[in-house]
């Protein structure tokens, strides 16, 4: 599987190559090349800023349809913790599990049980191993790709443990085997997903050979289908006891859940690309005092304001609150036999993806011309050339992808310059009626 | 100007703290970009974001030349400041001259000159009381 893979795509038909989306991409992926957004591929995160801000629907996630579920001879849905905070008025969070049940799904396993060992594992690990705080959270895929793109010297804090959702989907995979003897590959591991980063981060993921996820839906696509289930089985009484969820778990699903699970004080948590990229920077240039950890989520919120949410992210994080109110502190402990291999088991390689050239010599000979260019282009980061910034231009210029003369106000000066040119031309071919009155 | 070497010019501002780190930010940026190793750039975005807020704090602002060619990174940073009086004694780890209300934003623990030694080949501080510094800070590629 490629490693730049990206859950992004474009719906060509719907694109009228306008700038929303070049302007918010925070890796500056995107260009409009003939009238049509184009997602350079190895710059793109995931985040899905693009898909949030386009005005025209044309940015589109790509993940699996709920049939993938007639796939399997036995699934298991694993809903992420940010699927509660999305319903209205609800008091159980077994309702949305039975209902999912009702919905096709054979079992629940929730991520949020699975993220209560997460946080017991994290907390063990960030007490042991102070030579390399801040550990910086690897749960958002996003925030993982784009370290490994833009900030090398932060790698090595990365916390080395999976995602709360792979450790649900090996512990649902193993306790489906035992309980049904069917072989793996007849078992539907679905992650009910708040977004589209993990659609990535389950085909190539980042610190591990391979996910135990078989497949990712979309909140927004179980969402209305539950919503029916939900006020039967309610009205009738019908609710089973699946849920394995304490407050910590649950409050995985909103920013500064994860560090809460941590049970320290020590520790930041931000959310927002843009803030995240700023906290990044103030890292690297070790503007921020010792903490022990860092948390951070692309979208705002946390995981409720993943692109595949319907709520508000703010209301959804209220919901959360209220949901977890009277759940104990943690039902998840860590049992030998039960969580296998919950570490990273290689390491994230740095890509420098944003090189100008192939040597220094020729970079610095590059970033010469970017900077003369720069000079020499308006400075109105118009993106009418199809490229975010001026700056942007320049660094296409000179990487040979695109045109000075894509700068509209380069063009007009040059158009300029050769109808002067012409009209000199055009003058000592024609007779002035002045000279004419000479003779 | 050489075509082996790239120069990037900066005005600092004194006392604007909002804008203070602008400049080896963006120095920063152009190196990760040029293929240069990130512990270097680690080196040299630390050695200039120091030198940077000094000037911010002491010298009423000035200006960083940056030079980098394949073999090295050179940091030129020059002020109309008051100088230094002591040199040595502002080398060291802890000495501050920064005055409480600059410390309470965080700045002034005494760690610039010593941090900026530290992370750079060579260092070399020219200063006149009443005329200004200069500091000139060299990292190998």
């Amino acid at each position: 599987m490629d490693k730049f893979f990206t859950a992004v795509r474009l719906d060509e038909d719907l694109c009228k190559g306008c700038i929303n989306c070049i302007k918010r991409c925070p890796t500056q992926a995107i260009r409009v090349r003939n009238g049509k957004a184009v997602i350079t591929k190895k710059f793109c995160i995931d985040c899905g800023e693009c898909i949030r801000i386009c005005p025209h629907h044309a940015k589109l996630a790509v993940y699996d349809s709920l049939d993938v579920m007639n796939d399997y001879e036995y699934t298991v849905a694993l809903p992420a913790p940010s699927l509660y905070g999305q319903f209205n008025n609800l008091e159980d969070i077994n309702i949305v599990l039975t209902a999912l049940k009702r919905l096709g799904f054979d079992d629940v396993y929730e991520v949020s049980g699975a993220a209560e060992l997460a946080s017991e594992l994290s907390r063990k690990y960030v007490k042991d191993h102070p030579e390399k705080w801040p550990l910086i959270s690897t749960a958002c895929p996003s925030v993982v790709r784009l370290i490994r793109a833009r900030f090398p010297n932060l790698i090595e804090h990365l916390l080395p443990i999976k995602a709360p959702v792979d450790i649900a989907a090996a512990i649902a995979r193993k306790r489906a085997m035992k309980a049904t003897g069917l072989p793996s590959e007849k078992i539907g591991i679905i992650f009910i997903s708040p977004c589209a980063a993990k659609v990535s981060a389950v085909k190539t993921p980042l610190g591990y050979e391979k996910s135990d996820v078989d497949a990712v839906v979309a909140i927004k696509d179980v969402y209305p289908r539950l919503l029916n289930f939900m006020k039967d089985i309610e009205e009738n009484q019908e609710i089973e006891d699946l849920t394995i969820s304490g407050k910590i778990g649950i409050s995985w699903g909103g920013s500064g859940g994860e560090a809460g699970g941590l049970l320290t004080d020590s520790y930041l948590a931000a959310d927002g690309i843009e803030n995240v990229i700023r906290v990044l920077e103030d890292l690297e240039d070790q503007k921020i005092p010792a903490l022990e950890f860092i948390e951070l989520n692309a979208c705002n919120g946390g995981c409720v304001g993943g692109v595949l949410t319907v709520e508000n992210p703010f209301v959804a994080k209220v919901k959360l609150k209220r949901l977890r109110k009277y759940q104990p502190v943690a039902r998840n402990h860590i049992k030998k036999e039960e969580i296998q291999d919950p570490f990273w088991t290689g390491g994230v390689q740095y890509e420098p993806v944003f090189n100008l050239g192939s040597d220094i010599k020729e970079s610095i000979e590059m970033m010469a011309k970017v900077e003369e260019l720069c000079d020499k282009f308006p400075g109105l980061d118009c993106g009418s050339c199809g490229a975010p910034t001026c700056k942007a231009l320049a660094e296409d210029v000179v990487r040979g992808v695109a045109s000075e003369k894509d700068c509209i106000h380069i063009l007009r000066q040059y158009i300029h310059k050769i109808s002067d040119e012409i009209s000199t031309l055009d003058s000592h071919h024609t007779v002035m009626p002045e000279e004419r009155n000479k003779d | 100007m050489l075509n082996d070497e790239l120069h990037l010019s900066y005005q600092i501002l004194g006392d604007d703290f909002t804008r203070a780190g602008e400049a080896s930010s963006d120095v920063k940026h152009k190196l990760k970009m040029m293929g240069i190793s990130p512990e270097t750039v680690r080196r040299v975005a630390i050695a200039m974001y120091e030198g940077e807020i000094n000037m911010v704090i002491h010298a009423d602002g000035g200006t960083i030349d940056v030079i980098i060619s394949p073999s090295e990174v050179k940091l030129i940073l020059k002020d109309k400041g008051p100088g230094i009086a002591d040199i040595e004694l502002a080398m060291q780890e802890g000495y501050s001259t920064a005055p409480d209300n600059i410390r309470s934003l965080g700045f002034g623990a005494g760690m610039g000159l010593s941090n900026m030694k530290k992370y750079t080949d060579e260092m070399d501080i020219e200063t006149e009381l009443g005329v200004g510094t200069t500091v000139t800070m060299t990292i190998k590629i």
